[in-house]
């Protein structure tokens, strides 16, 4: 629906002045979290409850010839058992998702789940699950992307290739998209130096500390409740729903707080399985992951194999580039190649250029979201190009990316035309930072990268009520996944000229509220804002109705300011303004309780882009990379809460140097993940790391009442081509296969 | 008019810009669909509609103007 | 299989508690005692989301057995604060925003108690190389870390 974007009463272009937004309260859920009483996933229990596990296939990839769980069934304590028998065929459109929560006929990869069971202890579940007999018909594998892609390689699912995949290929390679324009050969025929390189990126884990966790009931009459850790409530009742057939308005789905997501927890894996089980033993069933089943079976991003050639002029222009990006998915189709294409060479200005994107299905687990999805890899390898090209040219590296940047005018890489947008900002703070000049030790590099992301919305309902002593309760369906009940809080208090501490904002179930949209895409602090702003100008309007009815003048000719209802002018009559409170609490006198709400596809959200700069370390003798110093560059539209923005722009970086230098899947021959555990797949610790510098940049956002726009995803962007950047520079030779760990890093040193 | 991506074109005779009389969003997608049946595959696993710079998921009714820069995306995920 | 009967005092409280020979302090306090304020984040000991102190030692309470705690005293992130006076770690968390998520906050404040109880004064590398048992995903440590060397002098001021 269409938005009126201004505030009331402000002129165009004309800044806002703000009360509460821009501040940096504390969070409302603050005192929960720091004395351990946050309720998490697995941190809720019910009157009967039984432990289920997951029996998960040691295979790569095999079929499935025969289940055979009597033992298991026999054994006491064990109250129920479910495989895929257990469900029906399902809808179409989570036909994948089924599969991948418990396999059909095949096992797809090591840690795939085959059977479940329900037992009055873990321990027994534990002994039940070694007492099922799977039959296997072992199968070959592949878990590389280019080796997927040969004709030759071993095929998954038959007949998966739709009409857009050229002959000559596997039929693992799912679909095949192309972006771009001009005439990239020509334009490469005109460049001083065409350059080509080829990249490949490992497979990485979005890493959250909570394991995935529910505690699920469900009747015979089918009628259920879910306590669950989430990134989106709805999303679990409706995919549930449709997995289990049942009606979506008998699935009640209460969101726990949330242990990280980063987008891994923006599907299921365990949810349907515990309400089968709940359904076959009819008590209540709690299932929780172990880490290692959190890395075998629950979504880690592509591995990728990216090539990239450029051209450019002595001057630093870009004459014409391309990009051939191939990205493993896991079992299933829908890896991010497709995102990859579009964003790769978002930040540019290119009168010539073409992206071709491959989505390829391997016998590694489905691929799950991870933090703008598809991107990082892209930009690794498109921004190495661009650095090595104009370290060539002897050209300042930010200059060329401000000779090439893209601004309001540029026709994008993927199609549209940019309205207003931050790059420029973001090179030109980075430029006049004393980060890019300070000077390097021995063995130092500093690296430069600029990352962009789309950012959307989607379906958003909020709910604000006014009590009767005149604070407010507001209620939205997105899980807090770093501090957004504190940013709607706000808000709310911006809108409605109260005290910050006189709203509080819970997750409502969903019961309560209407369809929400995950919590994904960087949308929060954009989209349930918005929902926030329109549903306290709902609330106000009422309250304007009701000061006019006790002034007995016309509802019109009252005004909200500063937290009072007002006569609009002097014509409106002269009555001492009625504040909040005092309209509270005549409410049952004049109408009823007064509340606002707003439901809305927020569609229109502003893109965002960054500019990471890092300096690394390396020793010469071991290839170890230590991160001495980091800055981000950021457009943030407007900051709501810039202590929570600034959080993000770190923990985005944080996560890139983990995908840079440390983080990967390891698979042996027999295609089974030799390092599911966090001492083997290393995520940074405090000690890996400096103090995260931020600059955040504020250019509105025209989509938006505040100006907002995401920041959660675009922070993760950069940073692999930046630290890249960086280490070729500190190394002397350049790096093009992530992660830079030491053998590698000293392996190219040593080869030069 | 509107842009679609490069491996559509196989769909409308190569025109990265294909002609679609239409006022709003729904107008749009049913005017490809019926002018060229080959998109429809692309249509039905999900598209973004980016009009004047700004991503449309879903709405059917957004206003699309004579003079509005239309493109047809890979439907936009997140995480 | 027969339990154990153990005796501890947690976070100041004698109590008493049957458990099985294999089960983990971790599953003790959460699911026996409904303390649960320690998380699983790995059960290897790599993630230190469970972190409790035992005879004032800092563990992963993961590693330890339920049977082993018999005639310790153990700490937990419930003790932390002193009745609705919050311990200065606990504040300065907020202060600083130095959570998102929350899910490694009461390990990390466990740990963090810890270090300032043997060394008042840490550098920022000491802190960041005692924490670095203690995995955050969502911060990048940056504010944790300042938060710790601000409540450490905070309680350096007021001793």
């Amino acid at each position: 629906m269409p938005l009126d974007d201004q505030t009331p009463g402000q002129k165009p272009g004309e800044a806002r002045q703000f009360k509460v937004v821009g501040t940096r309260p504390l969070r409302p859920d603050g005192i929960d979290k720091v004395t351990g009483r946050a309720r998490f996933g697995a941190d809720m229990s019910a009157p009967g409850m039984l432990i289920g596990r997951v029996l998960r296939s040691p295979h790569a990839h095999a079929r499935i010839r025969s289940i055979d769980a009597s033992k298991a069934e026999a054994l006491e304590g064990v109250k129920a058992v479910v495989t895929r028998a257990d469900f029906g065929a399902g809808d179409d459109d989570v036909a994948d998702i089924l599969d991948n929560c418990m396999a059909g006929e095949k096992a797809l990869y090591d840690g795939h789940a085959v059977a479940a069971v329900a037992a009055t202890s873990a321990a027994i579940a534990r002994k039940a699950l070694k007492l099922i007999d799977v039959d296997y018909e072992t199968l070959p594998h592949v878990v590389d992307v280019d080796a997927a892609m040969k004709p030759d390689a071993p095929v998954l699912h038959e007949g998966l290739s739709d009409e857009t995949v050229p002959d000559g290929v596997s039929q693992n390679v799912v679909h095949r998209v192309e972006f771009g324009h001009g005439d990239v050969e020509a334009g490469f025929a005109k460049a001083d130096k065409v350059l080509e390189r080829s990249f490949k990126t490992a497979a990485t884990h979005q890493g959250y500390i909570e394991p995935h966790a529910c505690l699920a009931t469900m009747g015979t009459d089918g009628i259920a409740d879910l306590w669950v850790c989430t990134q989106g409530h709805y999303m679990v009742r409706n995919t549930c729903a449709a997995i289990l057939g049942i009606d979506q308005g008998k699935l009640r789905v209460t969101a726990s707080e949330i242990g990280g997501g980063f987008g891994g927890k923006t599907t299921v894996f365990l949810e349907p399985v515990a309400l089968a089980l709940s359904r076959k033993a009819n008590r209540p069933v709690k299932m929780t992951m172990t880490r290692e089943e959190v890395l075998r079976a629950t979504g880690p991003t592509s591995s990728t194999s990216i090539d990239v050639k450029i051209g450019m002029n002595k001057d630093g222009k870009i004459t014409a580039a391309s990009a051939d990006l191939r990205y493993q998915g896991g079992a299933y189709q829908g890896s991010p190649a497709d995102m990859g294409s579009m964003t790769a060479f978002a930040p540019y200005d290119l009168e010539n250029v073409k992206t071709v994107g491959w989505d390829v299905v391997t016998n590694r687990p489905k691929a799950a979201a991870y933090r703008a999805p598809g991107a990082p890899m892209a930009a690794f390898a498109v921004e190495s190009v661009v650095d090595e090209l104009a370290k060539g040219f002897g050209l300042d590296p930010l200059d060329v990316r401000l000779k090439n940047a893209a601004r309001e005018g540029t026709k994008s890489s993927y199609g549209p035309t940019f309205p207003a947008i931050g790059l420029e900002a973001t090179l030109q703070a980075a430029k006049d930072h004393p980060h890019w000049k300070a000077p390097l030790g021995p063995n130092q590099g500093r690296g430069v990268a600029c990352g962009f992301w789309f950012n959307f919305g989607g379906d958003t309902c909020v709910s604000l009520n006014i009590t009767p002593d005149g604070t407010v309760t507001l209620s939205e369906g997105n899980p807090d996944i770093g501090g957004s009940r504190a940013s709607m809080s706000m808000m709310a208090a911006e809108e409605l000229g109260i005290p910050y501490d006189q709203v509080r904002t819970v997750i409502a179930d969903t019961g309560a509220l209407g369809q929400n949209e995950v919590t994904d895409g960087s949308r929060v602090t954009f989209a349930v804002g918005l929902a926030t702003i329109k549903a306290a100008r709902n609330a106000k309007k009422v309250l304007c109705e009701r000061a006019a009815m006790v002034w007995g003048i016309d509802p019109e000719a009252v005004e909200w300011a500063d937290g009072c209802a007002r006569p609009a002018g002097d014509n409106a009559g002269k009555f001492p303004p009625m504040s909040l409170k005092e309209i509270a609490a005549i409410a049952s006198n004049t109408g009823g309780p007064v509340a606002g709400h707003f439901e809305v596809n927020a569609e229109g959200a502003g893109v965002s882009f960054a500019t990471h700069m890092v300096d690394t370390e390396v020793d010469p003798e071991t290839g170890a990379v230590k991160v001495v110093r980091y800055t981000v560059f950021q457009d943030a539209g407007k900051a709501v809460h810039p202590a929570y923005v600034e959080g993000q722009f770190q923990g985005g970086a944080v996560q890139g140097i983990g995908w840079a230098l440390n983080e990967e899947y390891i698979y042996g021959e027999d295609g089974r993940l030799q390092n599911p555990g966090f001492l083997d797949y290393r995520i940074p610790v405090a000690s890996d790391l400096p103090m995260i510098d931020t600059v955040i940049l504020e250019i509105p956002n025209p989509g938006h009442p505040y100006g907002v726009r995401g920041v959660g995803e675009t922070s993760i962007v950069p940073p692999l081509a930046a630290i890249a950047n960086s280490v070729s520079e500190a190394a002397g030779v350049r790096m093009t296969d992530l992660p830079m760990s030491p053998p590698k890093v000293l392996a190219a040193i040593q080869n030069g | 008019m509107v842009r679609i991506w490069g491996s559509l074109t196989s769909a409308t005779d190569g025109q990265a810009d294909v002609e679609i009389e239409a006022t709003t969003l729904k107008e749009l997608l049913d005017g490809l669909s019926e002018k060229y049946p080959a998109i429809r595959p692309q249509l039905q696993r999900g598209v973004s509609v980016s009009i004047d710079g700004k991503i449309y998921n879903d709405s059917w009714f957004q206003p699309i103007k004579p003079d509005s820069e239309v493109v047809l995306l890979r439907r936009i995920v997140g995480g | 299989m027969s339990q154990i009967h153990v005796t501890t005092k947690i976070n100041g409280d004698t109590t008493e508690y049957l458990c099985d020979p294999e089960e983990t302090l971790l599953d003790v306090l959460r699911d026996r005692l409904a303390l649960t304020g320690a998380k699983e984040g790995c059960g290897t000991g790599d993630c230190g989301a469970c972190s409790v102190t035992v005879d004032g030692r800092l563990v992963c309470s993961c590693l330890t057995l339920g049977a082993e705690a018999d005639g310790c005293e153990i700490d937990t992130i419930e003790g932390m604060a002193d009745g609705e006076k919050l311990h200065p770690l606990q504040q300065k968390f907020l202060e600083h925003a130095a959570l998102q998520c929350g899910i490694c906050t009461p390990g990390i404040l466990v740990a963090a108690k810890s270090l300032l109880e043997k060394n008042p004064s840490p550098t920022e590398e000491e802190a960041r190389y005692w924490l670095a048992g203690n995995l955050c995903r969502c911060t990048g440590y940056d504010k944790i870390i300042r938060a710790v060397m601000d409540a450490a002098e905070e309680m350096r001021r007021a001793s």
